[in-house]
């Protein structure tokens, strides 16, 4: 059943993959992480929930390396990952390129190959992004994520623009690819249902903090009571006094249209 | 009955055509040059352009300055493109580059290159440094101004997706930067090349002793309109090449775009 919010036992022994002690981030005077502590074990699926503008995309790109930090006290590990909404693939390479891009050595092509076969999409290895779908897109992103054997896997809102379908295909594929490539896993996500369903902890973050932490130890694919209470718990996390069917409007809709903040530099 | 019918649809198809036009014109040019509407040293008459043509052509005379004007369009292309190119990625690349660089291109953008024509025979004299620098200066500006802006307006999202995967600024640029400014670069190409043409013009009229600006300053003082015609012809032939040559690198190299990738 659900456990306490200081559950430990699942992930106590070995060193955690993530640790952020107190980590500050603002833009200006405006303060978007304020003393966040996580951590996450090697192999952990968490899912991250929280309103649009709460600081998600923020703090999923300190643990992507993206943005400095400053001296504070943060442990990535190297080898890591991302999947974002759009699935950034570089039109100009074709779809392995893509996948391979950065890796070094022999056999790149392969590798390559093998990641595309993983997620269904061998028989695309030639083909240029553009012709892609946007759930095949995804996929090659999945495939260019996992081609690297990342510790660490992040996924910003992967499957928000997907079709209903194709996200549940979708779902599937990534614990597929997460049991056979045991990386730790942090998906920020605006729908509770899909963190029910996929992930071993479910944090909130709210106002730039952890504001509530849920760890499910019940099987995947048999969450249908526990999580019927679970998501009514994160809902009142999340501030949203509805309870009945149409939810996922009312807790993050502006993410999926602006995803990623673009003050960056060229 | 269907067999006449098929024919006057071939026919009425046959002048729908964008031939018919320019053909219908030749044959009125023609017909008026023959009947002494339009005088010889107003107009040369087609046929006589043509003639004209043949006789340049096995004559070398033709070849021989289209050569000379080439290599000036050529040396000047050589020189002009590397400078923007160059200009641009250390505009584009960095900061400092930019500071440094783009204020003074954004004022040499509001100098006409033709306008510095007395000036560079000061002080370069009348041979064919001036020519060769007033292409080179003037293709500079349109493949600098493209790839700058080329480089600038690259997604910054691609950018930040292959940082994440730990590309290093180098590999960023290579796999990521120069690629998304590609498109750019070639629109500026294509911009320098039919700038170098037209400064190609204007710049043979310093004082040449060969090439076709000196074919066409000849001509005009022998009232040779038909061997005016022909240069001009070469003219739109050299514009038409460089069009053709921007284009065939651009499908090379741009086979991922949309419109252009097979699906
Ligand atoms: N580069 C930036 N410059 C200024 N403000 C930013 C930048 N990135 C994010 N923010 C601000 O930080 C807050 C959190 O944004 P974000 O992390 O994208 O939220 P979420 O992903 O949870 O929707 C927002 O108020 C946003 O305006
Ligand atoms: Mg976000």
């Amino acid at each position: 059943m659900l456990a306490e919010t200081n559950f430990t036992a699942a992930f106590p022994v070995s060193e955690p993959v993530v640790r952020l002690r107190d980590f500050h981030r603002s833009f200006g005077a405006n303060t978007v992480i304020d003393g966040l502590n996580l951590s996450i074990a090697p192999g952990e699926f968490v899912a991250l929930l929280g309103r649009s503008g709460g600081g998600k995309t923020t703090l999923l790109r300190t643990l992507a390396g993206l943005d400095s930090v400053g001296g504070q006290d943060v442990l990535i590990p190297n080898s890591r990952a991302v999947v974002f909404q759009d699935a950034r693939l570089l039109p100009w390479k074709k779809v392995w390129r893509n996948v391979a891009l950065g890796l070094k050595g022999p056999g790149v092509r392969e590798r390559a190959e093998a990641a595309l076969n993983e997620v269904g999409l061998g028989h695309r290895i030639d083909a240029w992004p553009l012709t892609l779908s946007g759930g095949e897109a995804q996929r090659v992103a999945l495939a260019r994520a996992l081609v690297r054997e990342p510790k660490l896997l992040l996924l910003d809102e992967p499957f928000a623009a997907l079709d209903a379908l194709t996200r549940i295909k979708m779902h599937a594929l990534v614990l597929e690819l997460w049991r056979v490539h045991r990386p730790a896993i942090l998906m920020v996500t605006h729908d509770v249902d899909e963190a029910v369903a996929l992930a071993d902890r479910i944090l909130v973050l709210d106002a730039g903090r952890i504001v509530a932490e849920e760890h499910i130890t019940v099987q995947r694919g048999e969450r249908g009571d526990v999580g019927r209470v679970l998501r009514q718990r994160l809902l009142g996390h999340l501030g949203c006094e509805i309870t009945s069917e149409h939810v996922l409007s009312a807790v993050d809709v502006g993410a999926s249209i602006l995803p990623f903040p673009q003050g960056a530099s060229a | 009955m269907p067999r006449s019918t098929q024919f006057h649809r071939r026919l009425a198809s046959l002048f729908s055509g964008h031939w018919v036009s320019p053909v219908v014109f030749l044959i009125l040019w023609e017909g008026g040059s023959r009947l002494g509407l339009i005088p010889k040293s107003t107009l040369a008459a087609p046929s006589a352009v043509i003639g004209t043509l043949v006789e340049m052509l096995t004559t070398g005379e033709l070849p021989d300055n289209l050569w000379v004007s080439f290599l000036r369009v050529a040396a000047g292309l050589v020189i002009g493109l590397s400078i923007g190119i160059g200009l641009a990625l250390a505009a584009g690349l960095s900061r400092q580059g930019e500071a440094a660089i783009d204020p003074i291109m954004q004022i040499k953008r509001t100098i006409p290159t033709l306008a510095l024509t007395p000036l560079f025979i000061v002080w370069f004299g009348i041979g064919e440094t001036p020519k060769v620098a007033l292409i080179a200066f003037a293709s500079i500006f349109p493949v600098y101004l493209n790839l700058y802006s080329g480089i600038r307006g690259v997604d910054v999202r691609l950018i930040e997706g292959a940082r994440s995967f730990g590309l290093s600024r180098a590999e960023v640029i290579w796999h990521v930067i120069l690629p998304g400014a590609l498109p750019s670069l070639l629109v500026g190409l294509r911009y320098s090349l039919s700038v170098s043409i037209l400064v190609l013009v204007v710049a043979e009229q310093i004082n040449a002793s060969a090439g076709l600006g000196y074919l066409v300053n000849n001509a005009r003082d022998f009232m040779r309109t038909d061997i005016i015609v022909v240069c001009l012809l070469v003219y739109a032939a050299l514009g038409l090449g460089a069009d053709g040559l921007v284009r065939l690198i651009e499908r090379r190299a741009l086979a991922w775009r949309p419109n252009l990738a097979e699906a």
